[in-house]
C-alpha cells in the first residue's frame, strides 16, 4: 500500500506533467530538445559515414592551396597563382561592391520613383506606377538577362573603335568607351603618391586614406560651424551667415590635398588588343548592377510611397497651417516621421539586393557564389566546406547589415515616454 | 423693401441669363490637362520628361513590334520576310520561335503524347482551389481540395495509382484512430496514436501495400521522370506545392516564434534567422549537393522533390515572418478576452487570434507567394529547365532559332507578369471583401 501513501504527499502525478500547465511547457520543451537533438545525431552521423565511405575529411586547409584560375573583374591584386582563399576574398569582395553600388542606386530610383507616382501630374504618376508593376512582376533572372543581352548585343564590339573610320567613337571628350565587353572609364591618379602600405592580406592606397580622413575632417569642421551659429542664433536671435564658411570648409582642404598629391585623370586609349589605362568595368558588373538596382528600385518605390502616404494629412495641413513653405513642410515634418516607417522595410530590401547579387552566377559575374561555391568548389571537391562556408559568409554579412541598420533606426525611433 | 416695383429700375435686369459654357481653360480635356499635366513649372517639366521618354521608347520598341513576323519556322525565314515586307534592314520581332516553340516552354520535354495529363491536371488545379479562394462555393468540393494532391502527383509522374492511394490512406488511418482512440484513452494519447499511426504506416506498411496492390491489381499510368519537367509545368508545379505547404509552416514558426517557451523560440528564431540570411540559390545548391551527406548512405530522391522542400523552408521563414507582424499588430486585448473567456491555446489560436492576424497579414503574406513563383526559375542553376533561361537557352542554342535574342524571354516574362499581376489583384479583392472596420 505503499503507493497510495506516497502519492498525496508527494502532490505529484505524472499526468500533470501533460495537463498541469505549471508543467506542460516543461514536458514540450524536454520532448523538443530530444527530437532536436536526435535529429541533429542522425544528420551529423550520416555525414560521417558518408565522408568515410567516399573517402573525404572535413578540414579547410584547401583553402590554402593554389588557385589556379582567373577572375577578370576584381578589386584587389589576384592571379591564378593566388590561394583558394585569395579567391574568396576577391569574391567577397565583388559580391559587397555590387551589393553597395545596388543599394545607393536602388534608393535613388526608388526614392524618386515613389514620390513621381505620388506626384499630381497624371501622366509621370502612371508612368511610374507601369515601372513599379511591370518590374515587380517579372522575376529579377530576367531583368539580369535581359540588361546582360542589352548591353552586349546593343554596343558596339571593340573592332568598331578602330580603324580609320571607325564606326563608334568614344564619348566625353574620349574618355569613356561603352563597348560590348567593358566600359571604360577614366582613372584616378597621383603623380606624387604616398604609396600604399600592406596590412597583410590586401595594400591600401594612402592616398585614399588621407582623401577619406580630410572629407571627415571637413564635414566634422562644418557641423561645428553650424553648431556655433544655432548657439549664436539661439542667444541673440540672429543667425550668422555660414553659408560660405561651409563652402571653404568643405571644398578648400580637399582641393589642397588633391593639388598636393598630383591629381589627375589617366585616361583610357585603345591599345593593339584592348583599351589600356583608364578603369574598366565589366559588362556582367554593369548589368547586375543595372537590372538590381531597376528591381530593387521598384520595391522601395512602394516602400517610399507608403511611408509618405502613412503620414497623416493633418500634418502638412498642420505645418502649412504654421506658415511653413511646402519644401520646408516636406523636410521638417514630413519626411522625418515617414523616415521611421521607411526604415524597416528598407533594411529588409538591401538584404534581399545583397543575397540576390547571388544570381551573379547567370551573367558570369565573380562573386562569392562564383568562385568559393562555383569554380573552388568544383576544382577540389568540397562541397560541405565551401558550402558551409558560403553559407556563414552570407548570413553573417546579412546579420550585420541589420544590426547596423537596426542602430541606425533605433536613433531615428519615435522616443515614447 | 423700400416698395419699389421690380421693374421701376430701367437697369435691374428682370430675366435670367442663358446659361454659358464655362471658358475653354475651364472644361474638358483642356481644363484636365492644365490640372493634371501643366499646373506648374515643376509638373509642366514633368509632363514633358515623361512624353519624351515615351516617345524614345515607343520609337524604339514600335517598328520592332509592328513588324511582328509569326508565320516563319526559323529565324532566318523570320529575316527573310521582314526583309521582303519592309525592305533590307528593317527590324521585327519574330514570335515565330513562339508559336513553333510555345508547347516547349509550357511543358519542357514532357512527352508530347501525355500532355492531357498536365493539361488534366492544371484544370483541375481550379477546381482544387475555387472552394479555398471563393467562400461562397459549397463546402463539399473540400474534400477534393484534399485528394488533389495525389491525383496530380498520380497524373504528372504517372506509376502504380497504388503509390498515391497508400500515401492518402496514411491520413485516412491517422483519422481513424484518432476516432478510435478517443473515447478509450483521452484526447492526448489520441492525438498522439494519431501522429503515430501514419509515419508507421507511411514508414513501413505503405510500400509494402502499394506493391501488393499494384500486383493483384496493375492501375496505372506510364511514369514521366522528373528529367522531362520543364517550362511553365515546373515552375506552376514548384511553386504551387511550395505555396501550399510554406503557409501553414509559416503559421506554425510565427506562433514558435511568439512562444513563452525558452527552446521552441530559440529553435524558431535560428530556423526563421539563419533561413533569411541566406540565398535562396545557396539553399538550393544545398538540396543538390550535400543532401547526400546528410541522408543515410544509399539514399537519393528526386531533385524535383528536394528544390520543392528548399522552396518551402525558404517561404516558409519569410511567412513567419509576415505572419509574426500579424500577430504583434493584434491589440493586446483580443489575447486576454480570449483568456477570460477560457478558451485554451490552440482554440484560442483558431476562432480569434489567427482568423485576425492572417487578415492583416493577406498583403505580406500574398507578396511572398509572389516572391516564391518568381524565384522558380532559380530552378535553372541546379540543373532544371525553368521557363527563363532553361528553355530560352535551350531554343537560342537550336540550329533555327540561333540569333532570336528577345522573343524567347518576352513570352515567358509575359507569362509571369500575368500569374503575378493575377495574385496581387486577388489579395487585394480578399483585403477588400475581409475588411471589417468602416473607415
Amino acid at each position: 500500500m505503499a503507493i497510495v501513501a506516497d502519492a498525496p504527499k508527494a502532490g505529484f502525478r505524472l499526468s500533470m506533467l501533460i495537463y498541469d500547465t505549471r508543467y506542460r511547457s516543461l514536458t514540450i520543451q524536454v520532448i523538443v530538445m530530444i527530437l532536436f537533438m536526435g535529429g541533429v545525431a542522425w544528420l551529423v552521423d550520416n555525414a560521417i559515414q558518408n565522408l568515410q565511405t567516399l573517402g573525404k575529411d572535413f578540414n579547410f586547409g584547401f583553402l590554402w592551396n593554389r588557385a589556379g584560375y582567373d577572375i577578370n573583374q576584381r578589386l584587389v591584386e589576384y592571379s591564378n597563382d593566388s590561394t583558394h582563399a585569395r579567391a574568396l576574398l576577391i569574391g567577397l569582395l565583388n559580391t559587397l561592391l555590387v551589393a553597395f553600388l545596388g543599394c545607393v542606386a536602388a534608393t535613388i530610383i526608388g526614392v524618386f520613383a515613389g514620390v513621381l507616382r505620388l506626384s499630381k501630374n497624371w501622366l509621370v504618376g502612371r508612368i511610374m506606377t507601369v515601372y513599379v508593376e511591370v518590374v515587380r512582376n517579372v522575376p529579377l533572372l530576367l531583368w539580369i538577362l535581359l540588361t546582360y543581352a542589352a548591353l552586349t548585343e546593343a554596343l558596339p564590339p571593340l573592332a568598331d573603335f578602330r580603324g580609320d573610320n571607325p564606326t563608334s567613337t568614344m564619348v566625353l571628350n574620349n574618355s569613356m568607351a561603352f563597348t560590348n565587353q567593358y566600359t571604360v572609364m577614366p582613372e584616378p591618379l597621383f603623380s606624387r603618391s604616398l604609396g600604399n602600405i600592406d596590412i597583410g592580406i590586401f595594400l591600401i592606397s594612402v592616398d585614399l586614406l588621407a582623401i577619406i580622413a580630410v572629407i571627415v575632417g571637413s564635414v566634422l569642421a562644418n557641423r561645428a560651424i553650424k553648431a556655433h551659429a544655432t548657439r549664436v542664433q539661439e542667444a541673440t536671435g540672429d543667425r550668422p551667415v555660414t553659408w560660405w564658411k561651409s563652402l571653404m570648409v568643405t571644398t578648400l582642404p580637399l582641393l589642397a590635398l588633391l593639388l598636393a598629391l598630383g591629381f589627375h585623370l589617366g585616361y583610357p586609349e585603345l591599345g593593339r588588343f584592348n583599351f589600356s589605362g583608364g578603369t574598366e568595368i565589366s559588362n556582367s558588373l554593369m548589368a547586375l548592377w543595372l537590372a538590381l538596382a531597376i528591381y530593387t528600385g521598384a520595391y522601395i518605390a512602394e516602400i517610399v510611397r507608403a511611408g509618405i502616404m502613412a503620414i497623416s494629412h493633418g500634418q502638412s495641413e498642420a505645418a502649412f497651417a504654421l506658415g511653413l513653405r511646402p519644401g520646408r513642410t516636406m523636410n521638417l515634418v514630413v519626411l522625418p516621421q515617414a523616415l521611421r516607417v521607411i526604415i524597416p522595410p528598407l533594411i529588409s530590401q538591401y538584404l534581399n539586393l545583397t543575397k540576390n547579387s547571388s544570381l551573379a552566377i547567370a551573367v558570369g559575374y565573380m562573386d562569392l557564389r562564383g568562385t568559393l561555391g562555383g569554380i573552388t568548389l568544383n576544382q577540389t571537391g568540397r562541397e560541405l566546406e565551401c558550402m558551409m562556408l558560403l553559407m556563414l559568409i552570407y548570413l553573417a554579412i546579412s546579420l550585420g547589415i541589420s544590426a547596423i541598420m537596426n542602430v541606425y533606426n533605433n536613433s531615428v525611433k519615435l522616443k515614447e515616454r | 423693401m423700400s416698395g419699389t416695383k421690380a421693374n421701376s429700375a430701367s437697369f435691374v435686369r428682370d430675366t435670367m441669363l442663358s446659361e454659358q459654357d464655362p471658358p475653354i481653360t475651364e472644361r474638358g480635356v483642356v481644363k484636365w490637362a492644365r490640372e493634371n499635366l501643366f499646373s506648374g513649372p515643376l509638373n509642366t517639366f514633368l509632363t514633358i520628361i515623361g512624353a519624351v521618354a515615351i516617345y524614345i521608347i515607343l520609337k524604339g520598341l514600335a517598328p520592332w513590334l509592328l513588324h511582328s513576323v509569326w508565320n516563319a519556322n526559323s529565324a532566318a525565314e523570320c529575316r527573310e520576310i521582314i526583309a521582303a515586307a519592309y525592305g533590307e534592314g528593317a527590324h521585327g520581332a519574330c514570335w515565330g520561335v513562339v508559336r513553333e516553340r510555345w508547347a516547349q516552354f509550357l511543358y519542357g520535354f514532357y512527352p508530347s503524347e501525355h500532355y492531357w495529363r498536365v493539361n488534366l491536371t492544371f484544370i483541375l488545379l481550379f477546381v482544387a482551389l475555387a472552394p479555398i479562394l471563393f467562400a461562397n462555393l459549397p463546402r463539399k468540393m473540400l474534400w477534393f481540395s484534399v485528394i488533389y494532391p495525389a491525383v496530380a502527383l498520380l497524373l504528372l509522374w504517372g506509376g502504380s495509382v497504388w503509390v498515391p492511394v497508400a500515401a492518402l490512406a496514411g491520413f485516412a488511418l491517422g483519422w481513424l484512430a484518432y476516432r478510435f482512440a478517443l473515447p478509450v484513452t483521452g484526447s492526448l494519447a489520441a492525438t498522439v496514436a494519431a501522429v503515430l499511426v501514419p509515419i508507421i504506416w507511411w514508414l513501413f506498411f505503405a510500400g509494402w501495400f502499394a506493391g501488393l496492390a499494384h500486383g493483384i491489381l496493375p492501375l496505372g499510368m506510364e511514369q514521366v521522370p522528373s528529367s522531362k519537367f520543364g517550362g511553365f509545368l515546373l515552375s506552376l508545379t514548384i511553386g504551387v506545392t511550395g505555396i501550399a505547404f510554406s503557409l501553414p509552416l509559416g503559421v506554425v514558426l510565427a506562433l514558435g516564434r511568439q512562444s513563452d517557451m525558452f527552446l521552441v523560440k530559440t529553435l524558431s528564431v535560428g530556423f526563421i534567422e539563419f533561413i533569411r540570411g541566406v540565398p535562396l540559390i545557396t539553399l538550393l545548391f544545398t538540396a543538390s549537393l550535400l543532401l547526400n551527406y546528410f541522408l543515410p548512405p544509399g539514399t537519393n530522391f528526386d531533385i524535383i522533390l528536394r528544390v520543392i522542400i528548399m522552396v518551402t523552408l525558404f517561404s516558409a521563414a519569410y511567412i513567419a515572418e509576415v505572419v509574426r507582424g500579424g500577430l504583434a499588430a493584434l491589440p493586446r486585448g483580443q489575447y486576454e478576452a480570449a483568456d477570460a473567456l477560457g478558451l485554451d491555446y490552440w482554440k484560442a489560436q483558431q476562432l480569434i487570434i489567427m482568423p485576425q492576424a492572417l487578415k492583416i497579414s493577406i498583403p505580406g503574406i500574398v507578396s511572398s507567394f509572389i516572391g516564391l513563383f518568381k524565384d522558380t526559375t532559380l530552378v535553372i542553376f541546379v540543373g532544371l529547365l525553368d521557363p527563363l533561361k532553361g528553355i530560352t537557352d535551350a531554343i537560342r542554342g537550336s540550329f533555327e532559332w540561333k540569333g532570336i535574342y528577345w522573343e524567347p524571354f518576352l513570352f515567358p516574362a509575359l507569362i509571369f507578369f500575368l500569374i503575378c499581376f493575377g495574385m496581387s489583384r486577388y489579395s487585394m479583392y480578399l483585403e477588400n471583401k475581409l475588411k471589417r472596420d468602416h473607415r
